[in-house]
């Protein structure tokens, strides 16, 4: 070997060392960065590893029942099957739609939300395309789920309303949370940002939205790069919310709403002991499940546009003239007051002269004597207007509030008026003016400025016939325990002697052969009504009019006619109910709406089909037929023809 | 040339030759690719499919190749190393023409069978040529600039090609490669002194090309540089795969997460985790521990490879031993130093783990080519 040659070897052995020594010094390197990341950060590094996989998904939880006092749903949770799109498992969006388009009905509206809201969302994220599904087209869905991909059908939960239209406005009804819900202050509640979260819109499920809510639950997923959920590490489900147990009667709310088709017309059964609410039902009603099935504007705008207002709760909303329903309310001012004793008497001529005005009774050939009693029997006029201007207006409405009306009874409900008890200050801060005795003599036949809702004249009523400050209730219970007033509601003070006359004057209205409620009576020997009925006229009947003698309710227009109401408790002896009527426009109250507040009592007291010799003699045969005929379509399938409203109903015309 | 004559006679022949591989390099090679069975295993979710299995007989046919290599003589090699190289050449030319665009680039020839990757052979034809050249030179001509012209134009042919593809990471590796062969050979130190400082100048005016007329790098690259400079910048971009590379690593800890446990593989935070990033998978669960374990096994084919080469009087065969090794090393440290973030992001697989059928091939070609070399020196 040549020396040249080992120097050329030894220089590469030199070079490949020095070459080996750089790649591992390299590799040195490389390993104490290894150990920077795997060993000094590690725990960083295992957070940020969980922080990627980890999330945490809100479970809704179930909202409470909303129970009558029976234990019947008023509002329930049903399964809700529906369908959802993921767009990156669709693919082609439009064809998608357009294959699910055959098996299900998807109407072009529904279809332009889906199409917009899955450009908004994620590829990954399950978009609702169809809901409220029936079982079958979920499995029509299901059996063609190959051909379908990225279309699957889910089953979640949905409010339902088995009482339909009779319990809209007390239970109201839910819906998704909009925009200006998500920024209530007083309301963060992470719920609300779960997509096609139902809470409370009206009624029971807005004003008890805390109880029936329930919270949240959580499930802490794996997700992976993209965000699709891969499995779930664990789950704490959500509390469910309260079951709220009315005091209402799904049978009587039923049948008074029933009782009142055709009409624009209230009625409140209440109980006069506990205050508890049987029935408040207002007519015409509304279907809720269509609110949250979401409901189509046309629906919406044929609802707001009725005459009849089947959105609005008339029997806690609607404030009316109370007419000579609240001729109770005079009296017992008066007799508080001490201006009117009980053999006292008021001539009536069939007017009042107020200097050279005439106040007008509603029989123009007068009462003649009149005492307390024959006041109340004979609704006559004039001897309220005397009475009331003894009083005076401030003492009257001190008594209408003492017996609830003037203030706003606290019910779970949205919108609850506060009706109006005038006073002297009242007038002259509102319209600047003073106050007229001519206002007294109309507030003392509860006209005027005077207005009340039936919830309260179904108070007053109550209050009238116990003598206690019966507050009304609408909840029993909230998740088993108890929330009424365990004892009893407190006395008024209100003197018993004239609390007899009155309650005297309300029984021979009913039960004296010329009481203006005769025809309302109940036949019962043991169980006897007491009322009063009211026409309340909702214009003024002009010196010209009167003239004419124009002034019958059939020759004006549906929306110039009187109101009609009617008050009673029964059994006379031992209340037990108080009902309030109104008909808004329906004539007068004798006709109108005595009948109705007497045939839902008597459904309070004796439940469904009382006896019939319970019933005037008169009548007996009449309820026989219109049983008859409701047993026969009982007995046909449903779609058939419903039959008129009851015979008292005045029609219903728009003019 | 007269040490032929005297080492013939102490070949092995036939089966003998078998016996005179280097056993050990093989050893490591077959246990570096059983590691990347396990984590291609793993990274399908414990599924031989998709990747498993035909990395497995990728492997077995890549090992018959070396060993069919091997086995014929070095001469054979040294007198193809011309043809190699320009058959590299041309496959380059082709892809340049008429390869498929994959990953934004055009690196790849679809052959029906395989896809193969010119500038995988190109790094060892280019290690060839420049052995056969040294071989050919005498020694004492190496660093005298007139013989340097031919090496730095065969290197710069082939690198401009692959340049433009555009792959910039295997540019440099395929320079490198070059570079180590020529220092092996001998060339003063002071040329790759002046290469080096050449290349940080060069690097300036590309960093300042940007924005220019007559910008030099690809967008993306300039943004890769960026973000490995500092990957918080646009951690959801391409920051994304440093960033997830770094927490897979990390959250694998000591003794990582238990194989098939690794949540950042599982739930495909990681990017191409079967291929360049398959170290990542391997890190995160078996931790320090399987990360430091792996790179030693590397570090140890490194040693045994340039042991060989030292050992080797026969010219060639040293030169294109120690060539082989040096791409073998810069292969994977660029993969681990990538993937730890301590390089910007260069699609380089890691060697004989990462799913590839054409890399594995051309590597074990390589380690035939080692072997031949180890198995065919003078005596």
């Amino acid at each position: 070997m040549k020396p040249r040659e080992t120097g050329n070897a030894t220089r590469m052995t030199r070079r490949g060392l020095i070459l080996v020594g750089l790649q591992l010094a390299a590799v040195t390197g490389l390993g104490v960065r290894m150990r920077k990341l795997q060993v000094e950060e590690a725990d960083t590094y295992r957070l940020l590893a969980e922080e990627n996989r980890m999330n945490i998904r809100l479970l809704a939880p179930a909202r409470g029942l909303v129970l009558d006092r029976n234990g019947a749903p008023l509002a329930e949770n049903r399964q809700n099957y529906r369908i959802v799109l993921v767009r990156e498992q669709a693919g082609d969006v439009e064809a998608a739609l357009d294959r699910l388009s055959r098996l299900i009905p998807l109407g072009p509206e529904r279809r332009e939300k889906v199409l917009k809201e899955v450009r908004q969302r994620s590829a990954f994220v399950p978009v609702t395309v169809a809901e409220h599904l029936t079982w079958e087209e979920v499995a029509r869905v299901a059996a063609n789920a190959p051909a379908l991909p990225g279309i699957t059908p889910e089953v979640g939960l949905t409010r339902h309303y088995p009482q339909g239209h009779a319990t809209a406005h007390m239970v109201g009804y839910v819906g998704p949370v909009n925009e200006r819900e998500l920024q209530r202050e007083d309301d963060q509640d992470p719920l609300l940002q779960i997509p096609d979260f139902q809470i409370g819109k009206t009624g029971i499920e807005v004003r008890r939205e805390k109880d029936l809510r329930g919270a949240a639950g959580a499930s802490r997923i794996e997700v992976n790069a993209l965000g699709r959920v891969m499995r779930e590490l664990d789950r704490r489900e959500g509390t469910p919310g309260n079951d709220m147990h009315l005091t209402l009667d799904a049978e009587l709310q039923a049948y008074a709403l029933q009782r009142m088709d055709g009409q624009s017309a209230s009625t409140v059964v209440m109980d006069v002991e506990s205050g508890e609410i049987l029935a408040a039902a207002s007519a015409p009603s509304f279907d809720p499940n269509a609110f949250v099935f979401g409901i189509s504007f046309d629906n919406w705008n044929t609802l707001l546009e009725d005459p009849y207002r089947p959105l609005s709760n008339k029997s806690v909303s609607g404030a009316y003239p109370p007419g000579s329903t609240f001729k109770m309310v005079v009296a017992l001012a008066a007799i508080e007051a001490g201006v009117v004793g009980p053999q006292e008497t008021v001539w009536c001529p069939g007017f009042y002269q107020l200097g050279n005005r005439r106040f007008h009774c509603w029989r123009r050939g007068g009462h003649g004597h009149v005492d307390l009693e024959e006041s109340l029997k004979s609704s006559c006029d004039v001897y309220y207007y005397d009475i009331a201007q003894r009083i005076g207006i401030d003492k009257i409405s001190e008594m209408a509030n003492r017996l609830g009306i003037g203030m706003r009874h606290d019910l779970p409900l949205p919108a609850i008026t506060a009706g109006l008890t005038p006073t002297k200050a009242w007038k002259r801060a509102t319209y600047d003016e003073a106050w007229q005795i001519g206002d007294t003599l109309n507030s003392g036949i509860g006209q005027g400025f005077m207005l009340a809702s039936p919830l309260q004249l179904a108070v007053m009523t109550a209050r009238i016939a116990t003598g206690r400050a019966v507050q009304p209730q609408l909840i029993r219970a909230i998740d088993g325990s108890p929330v009424l007033p365990g004892e009893p509601a407190p006395d008024m003070g209100l003197g018993q002697a004239g609390l007899t006359m009155v309650r005297e004057g309300m029984y021979e209205v009913v039960n004296n052969r010329r009481g203006t409620g005769y025809r309302a009576r109940i036949a019962d020997p043991e169980v006897k009504l007491a009322g009063k009925t009211g026409t309340s006229q909702v214009r003024i009947i002009t010196p010209e009019e009167r003239a004419r003698g124009v002034f019958r309710n059939e020759d004006l227009p549906w929306n110039r006619r009187d109101h009609a109401l009617f008050v009673c408790y029964a059994p006379f002896d031992a209340p037990r109910y108080a009902v309030a009527t109104i008909v808004e426009h329906g004539g007068g109250g004798s006709t109108a709406a005595a009948p109705i507040a007497r045939d839902v009592m008597m459904h309070a007291l004796y439940g469904p089909r009382p006896p019939l010799a319970a019933y005037p003699a008169g009548e007996r045969e009449e309820i026989e037929r219109r049983r008859a005929e409701e047993d026969e379509r009982l007995s046909q399938p449903p779609g058939a023809a419903p039959s008129e409203p009851g015979e008292s109903g005045a029609g219903r015309d728009r003019a | 040339m007269t040490f032929l004559d005297q080492s013939h006679r102490q070949l092995p022949t036939g089966f003998a030759k078998f016996l005179h591989l280097n056993w050990a390099v093989i050893l490591l090679l077959c246990t570096i690719a059983a590691a990347g069975f396990l984590m291609l295993y793993s990274v399908a979710d414990g599924s031989w499919d998709p990747w498993a299995r035909r990395q497995v007989i990728r492997f077995a046919l890549g090992m018959t190749l070396m060993l069919v290599i091997a086995l014929i003589h070095i001469r054979f090699w040294r007198a193809i190393a011309p043809l190699a190289y320009i058959g590299g050449l041309v496959l380059l030319l082709v892809v340049e023409f008429f390869g498929a665009v994959g990953m934004g680039a055009q690196r790849w020839i679809d052959l029906g069978v395989i896809q193969l990757q010119p500038s995988e052979v190109m790094k060892i034809a280019l290690v060839m040529v420049l052995a056969l050249y040294y071989d050919w030179l005498d020694p004492e001509k190496v660093s005298r600039p007139q013989w340097l012209v031919l090496p730095v134009i065969l290197t710069l042919i082939p690198m401009a090609l692959v340049l433009k593809q555009p792959d910039l990471g295997t540019a440099i590796l395929l320079g490198a490669g070059a570079a180590v062969v020529m220092f092996m050979a001998g060339v003063s130190i002071w040329y790759f002194a002046a290469g080096i400082g050449s290349a940080i100048g060069m690097v300036a005016v590309v960093m300042q090309s940007r924005g220019t007329d007559w910008q030099i790098l690809k967008d993306y690259q300039y943004r890769r540089i960026e973000t490995f400079l500092d990957p918080s910048t646009d951690p959801l971009g391409a920051g994304y795969h440093i960033t997830q590379s770094k927490i897979a690593l990390g959250s694998g800890g000591l003794t990582g997460r238990g194989f098939m446990e690794g949540t950042q593989t599982r739930l495909n935070f990681l990017p191409e985790k079967h291929t360049d990033f398959i170290f990542t998978t391997l890190a995160e669960e078996f931790g320090f521990v399987g990360s430091v374990t792996l790179l030693g096994l590397y570090a140890l084919v490194i040693v045994f490879t340039f042991t060989s080469a030292m050992m080797n009087r026969d010219r060639f065969g040293a030169l294109l031993t120690a060539g082989i090794g040096a791409t073998f090393f810069f292969f994977f440290a660029a993969n681990m130093a990538m993937v730890i973030g301590l390089i910007p992001v260069v699609g380089v697989p890691l060697p004989l783990v990462s799913y590839g059928g054409s890399a594995m091939l051309v590597l074990l070609a390589a380690f035939g080519l080692m072997q031949s070399a180890h198995v065919h020196r003078p005596r």
